[in-house]
């Protein structure tokens, strides 16, 4: 199963700090993305080094996490070399992490 | 005391290229106090500013003029108010133009508002750019612009002196939503839960078809009806500053608890300190409940003090990009693509002359998700892209020369070059104490 199975996620951009949100569709998937979710998981997943690169939030009675990663934009929007200078398709590649076994089949918004 | 209303405020532009389409349909139908227009990215009032540089008449938004046109007649004949900062660079000519356009409409008696005061580029000389190491003295002439996130006074000024249309320039975007809930609400500046209440309510309104089923659609998982005629939202905001955010019926999109949950989050770092002119909002507690068909509740938001300091974005030029792509395709396109890579780089020549910096992606392979690092198997086709920055137009130009030259003297089956040169206008931030940015307004009668 992978967190897509279960979330959906935004990405957005401020100067060279992308922050994406991670949504559980279902309240019953809160508690495992809220405990596997961690930041360390998220630098991990993105090749972060710097540990502290990476804050997590939790808004838990929206079942929601908003992850901050700094300096991840390669200079931010304005002068990043990078094809998607904003980020914008980070989040759909988050939703790829592979979740524990055992979780259920999709789910319908 | 009046008696209580809701307001009635919706969303004509999320950014400057945003369809028109919806905002006709809103100021048509939707019954609105206000319609309000955010068409200011964060490079955009730079580049506004070079282009005003150019004709002194010019530096506001592109689109202004056919916008209004689109949507005046509906908003003089049903009493809805505009406001916007579609005047970028030059507020106080994006007014002239906005009247014009309505006296070419034969609109009597509008008033037109400019509101002024965030051009800031005369005092920040001793700014500290924490991301350059550098105070905006030191970038010299490379300095283009520079503006302060002003909040609502001007607007709410503006609005009390009877203004029918309001164009700012850089406002922060919640900001343009707040002054009219203050403005008719008659919320005390330091009243920071309801400020807080007004700036959830401008955050989730700000990128218009963002929390109505745009930027989310995910066929099979998340699927959006009727996306193709998405309608822009409408907030019913109380005196209490709680709301309800909704769409026009037969419009394509929905607003639900997800679209809402999503735009709670974008471009928020820590929702409980979501930093504005007027107030540092808090979002942590926020409540969305399902009270209807595309109607959404929103409650719990609040706020605290506003900050002693203001953001200045302030543009500066920042060398140029040079960009080219070339295709290969089949077995072995990976491979390719990388030996294409390499030659652009050699042929290039070392960093530091007149190439700052540089970088190659494949295109369907490795371009916007370099972090999964798990071997994958070649696609059918790559597309290999070839960027770097430079100190010259003529180094940026080679970048796209290079790339052609793989034609005859790259791998085998190169096809669909393509190139670009572009001057780099960039943004960096400082801040500014409060008290040193003043906003006044300017009225025109049609």
């Amino acid at each position: 199963m992978r967190l897509r199975d279960i979330a959906h996620a935004r990405t957005g951009d401020k100067g060279d700090t992308s922050n994406i949100s991670v949504i559980a569709y279902r309240a019953r998937d809160w508690p495992l993305i809220e405990r596997t979710m961690t930041a360390e998981r998220v630098a991990r997943h993105f090749g972060i080094e710097r540990a502290d690169a990476v804050s997590r939030y939790a808004l838990p009675q929206l079942h929601a996490l908003n992850f901050v990663l700094r300096g991840f934009l390669t200079g931010g929007v304005t002068r990043s070399l990078a094809i998607d200078a904003h980020g914008k398709c980070l989040g759909a590649t988050l939703l790829d992490i592979e979740m524990e076994a055992g979780g259920e089949s999709l789910p319908r918004p | 005391m009046s008696e209580v209303r809701t307001v009635r405020i919706g969303t004509g532009a999320g950014f400057a290229g945003d369809r028109i389409a919806p905002a006709v349909d809103l100021a048509k139908r939707g019954a609105l106090d206000f319609l309000v227009f955010e068409c200011l990215a964060e490079r955009t009032i730079a580049l506004a500013q070079q282009a005003r540089l150019h004709d002194p008449s010019g530096g506001f938004d592109r689109l202004l003029e056919r916008r209004l046109r689109a949507v005046l007649p509906a908003c003089h004949a049903n009493g809805t108010r505009i406001v916007t900062n579609m005047g970028a660079a030059n507020p106080r000519a994006a007014a002239r133009r906005a009247a014009d356009v309505a006296r070419d409409l034969g609109l009597r008696g509008l008033r037109v508002a400019a509101v002024l005061g965030d051009d800031v580029l005369d005092r920040t000389g001793d700014i500290a750019l924490d991301e350059l190491g550098a105070t905006v003295r030191e970038l010299g002439d490379r300095v283009i612009s520079a503006n302060a996130y002003t909040g609502i006074r001007g607007i709410v000024a503006a609005l009390d002196a009877g203004a029918d249309v309001v164009v700012c320039g850089r406002v922060a975007d919640p900001a343009l939503f707040v002054a009219p809930l203050v403005q008719t609400h008659r919320w005390a500046m330091d009243d920071w839960d309801r400020l807080g209440k007004g700036t959830l309510i401008g955050h989730l309104l700000e990128c218009a078809a963002q929390v109505t089923g745009g930027y989310f659609a995910d066929p099979g998982r998340k699927d959006v009806p009727n996306l193709a005629e998405i309608g822009f939202p409408i907030a019913e905001v109380g005196a209490d500053g709680n709301a309800v955010v909704s769409k026009l019926e037969g419009t394509g999109g929905q607003v639900t608890r997800a679209t809402c949950i999503e735009q709670l989050l974008y471009e928020v770092h820590d929702p409980a300190a979501y930093m504005q002119p007027d107030v540092i909002a808090d979002f942590s507690q926020v409540q969305f409940e399902r009270i209807g068909p595309d109607r959404v509740r929103v409650t719990g938001g609040t706020g605290r003090r506003a900050p002693a300091m203001l953001k200045v974005s302030v543009g500066y030029r920042d060398g140029w990009i040079g960009e080219g792509q070339i295709s290969y395709a089949g077995s072995g396109c990976v491979a390719r693509g990388r030996l294409a890579a390499d030659l652009v780089t050699a042929r290039l020549g070392p960093l530091g002359d007149d190439v700052l910096e540089r970088r190659s992606d494949l295109i369907g392979y490795d371009a916007v998700s370099r972090a999964v690092r798990d071997p994958r198997p070649d696609p059918p086709e790559i597309r290999m892209r070839f960027a770097a920055r430079c100190r010259t137009r003529a180094g940026a130009h080679r970048v796209a020369e290079e790339v052609e030259g793989l034609y005859l003297c790259g791998p085998s089956g190169g096809g669909g070059f393509t190139g670009r040169t572009q001057e780099v206008v960039a943004i960096a931030s400082g801040y500014i104490a409060a008290p040193d940015v003043c906003q006044t307004h300017e009225m025109t009668e049609t």
